[in-house]
């Protein structure tokens, strides 16, 4: 895993904490205006993280740098929450219930000194920002929780912080709102232009809002790296579920021949030697009733595991030899009548098989 | 089998709600109304009222100012220590109030491990308005703490993150968001405690005596109207029951369904 050289006016933080049963150890960077996506399964340690910075929770060792300022070395500084320029949305928006949506927004301000009418004024402004005008005087419980997130965005954002920490940041929405809400994000975030931290487990929200990925899995970062090089060379089982690429280790050699760590062979045209990851596209995978003839050379007689359908195409787990998952049109799926429990054969072209060092 | 079960848990539920309401209704039956009115202006009656209204007034005036803050403080701490002291501020809950008159006058009494000093600056407080005050808030200020720190604990955590991170201290946080979340649970502490001290009789007997004007509250009135003037008695009882019932109005809807 490559390091970015530090980053001198960016983030630069190592955190290491404990919280619950997981030991979290992770290390992130980002330049000035950079957006880094941090994505990982479910108590993995994405939210400690992201609570440390916001100075939550304390580190045990590590820290936190953001804008040449130290925020946290353990037995040297801590700095507050309050003292620290975060922005924090949850999932939950977490608005007061007491206080109108102008004055939620207008309470960072008015916290960091700015006088109530200065505090409404830039309040004003942040809820225009994210078309929410009409809504100013409303309550919380009055909000859609498109409306609600929206205005924890304005808030977050109304004290210019250094950092945005966005946690989940559309969880909490159905999906029709959730597409509208990206939108809006992605376009305010353009906009803001400092840092941000978005912690998601929705690869879509990741790909589509974030400039580098952070995959943490267990307490630890497994692989960082942008958008590109991750869809390219994902290198763990999960990165690989994420992508959607069926992933193996391996053992190649100079040949083409890729033996696989869980038995099982593939033949490739982009031969990589030594320890290596193999990924198989699903769209290449070629379902048959009877044995293929012709140039594919890597076959298999696997069973249908189970058929999941996706618009007008469908995703076909298979076992056996090897363990791969396939994407066929609607089509196919009727013509070869494919059922669960069914065998069937897979072929793979070898120019569609992928190697590279592990 | 419906019948069977009808009457194991009617009977003894009946006889529960009677043991509770027949004693009101003949509170209510027993009075002499055309002098209701009348003996609570009486030179008993008129005194004990206005200093049980003073007195508790004072008492809710105290669990308010020390009671918030403490209830902030135990809602917050996860601290070993904290879960001590909750335990023991539960005790004047359950202490016979006799038993809490007796503690108060080897506090603050002539002999008393704070009235020693206090004597030597000609100070007094046993057998003052001052002790009543003190009885009341003894006894009500663990009634306030629990019920506020309750509500307080109710409050999501995570509000507080968020404020912090916008720039609030904890003290900015509190005023501006938890006290304003927090306001139904102050309000149904305070009447809780208001009411408990009203009815306060037992450790305002024994530490602060019973000194008509000055430490005869409405309850001492009604204990001493007993003795020589029974419908007295039922006057004031039937005032403090009024109040009670006003209480409970006002509780309503939170504690009460």
């Amino acid at each position: 895993m490559t390091h970015p050289p530090p980053a001198r006016h960016g983030l630069a933080a190592r955190i290491a904490l404990t919280r619950g049963r997981v030991a979290v150890d992770v290390g992130l960077r980002a330049e000035p205006g950079e957006i880094i996506g941090i994505l990982g399964p479910n108590g993995g340690g994405k939210t400690s993280a992201v609570l440390a910075l916001a100075g939550v929770l304390p580190l045990e060792s590590g820290h936190v740098r953001v804008g040449g300022e130290e925020w946290e070395v353990p037995g040297r500084t801590r700095l507050v929450p309050e003292a620290r320029h975060v922005g924090l949305m949850l999932a939950d928006p977490l608005l007061f219930p007491n206080l109108s949506a102008l004055d939620n927004v207008a309470y960072g301000p008015r916290s960091r000194g700015r006088a109530r009418v200065a505090a409404r004024e830039r309040a004003k402004t942040e809820l225009a920002s994210v078309g929410l005008t009409d809504h100013a005087a409303m309550k919380p419980r009055q909000l859609s929780s498109g409306q609600a997130a929206r205005v924890a965005l304005a808030r977050a954002l109304a004290t210019d912080p250094l950092l945005l920490l966005l946690d989940e940041p559309l969880a909490a929405l159905d999906p029709e709102t959730r597409a509208r809400t990206r939108s809006d994000l992605a376009a305010r975030l353009t906009a803001y232009g400092g840092m941000v931290v978005l912690v998601t487990h929705d690869p879509l929200d990741a790909l589509t809002l974030a400039d580098r990925l952070v995959f943490i899995e267990d307490g630890r970062v497994t692989q960082a790296g942008s958008p590109a090089e991750i869809l390219r060379e994902p290198r763990t089982p999960y990165v690989g579920t994420v992508v959607g690429l069926n992933l193996y280790a391996a053992q190649g050699d100079s040949r083409g021949h890729v033996a696989m760590e869980d038995g099982g062979a593939l033949v490739t045209t982009d031969a990589s030697e030594g320890r290596v990851w193999a990924t198989v596209p699903p769209s290449a995978v070629a379902l048959h009733r009877h044995a293929p003839e012709g140039s594919p050379r890597n076959n298999w007689r696997l069973r249908i595991t189970d058929v999941t359908l996706q618009g007008q195409s469908a995703r076909v787990g298979l076992s056996g030899e090897i363990i791969m998952t396939a994407e066929v049109t609607l089509a196919s799926v009727t013509a070869l009548g494919l059922l669960v429990g069914d065998e069937v054969w897979a072929s793979v072209k070898a120019t569609e098989v992928r190697t590279y060092p592990r | 089998m419906r019948w069977r079960s009808r009457i194991v848990l009617g009977v003894p539920a009946a006889i529960g709600v009677l043991l509770l309401l027949v004693p009101l209704a003949a509170l209510l039956l027993r009075a002499d109304w055309t002098r209701v009115i009348p003996d609570l202006g009486s030179d008993i009656a008129g005194p004990a009222l206005r200093l049980s209204l003073l007195t508790t007034t004072t008492s809710a005036v105290l669990c308010l100012l020390l009671g918030t803050p403490l209830a902030w403080l135990l809602a917050r701490s996860e601290h070993p220590a904290m879960r001590w002291l909750r335990a023991l501020l539960t005790v004047p809950l359950v202490l016979p109030p006799v038993v809490g008159g007796v503690a108060l006058l080897m506090t603050w009494g002539r002999n008393g491990l704070i009235g020693q000093y206090l004597e030597g600056f000609g100070i007094q407080i046993t057998f003052t308005t001052v002790a009543v005050v003190l009885a009341e808030t003894f006894v009500s200020l663990p009634f306030y703490v629990l019920a506020v720190e309750g509500s307080m604990r109710g409050l999501d955590e995570r509000l507080e993150s968020v404020a912090r991170t916008l720039g609030a201290s904890d003290l900015r946080y509190l005023r501006t968001v938890a006290l304003p979340l927090v306001l139904p649970g102050i309000a149904s502490g305070l009447a809780l405690a208001w009411a408990r001290a009203l009815g306060e009789f037992g450790a305002t007997i024994t530490f602060a005596g019973n000194f008509p004007g000055r430490t005869q509250t409405a309850p001492l009135a009604v204990y001493v109207g007993l003795q020589h003037d029974l419908q007295i008695a039922i006057s004031i009882s039937i005032a403090l029951l009024a109040v009670s019932v006003i209480v409970l109005g006002l509780l309503r809807g939170r504690w009460i369904r």
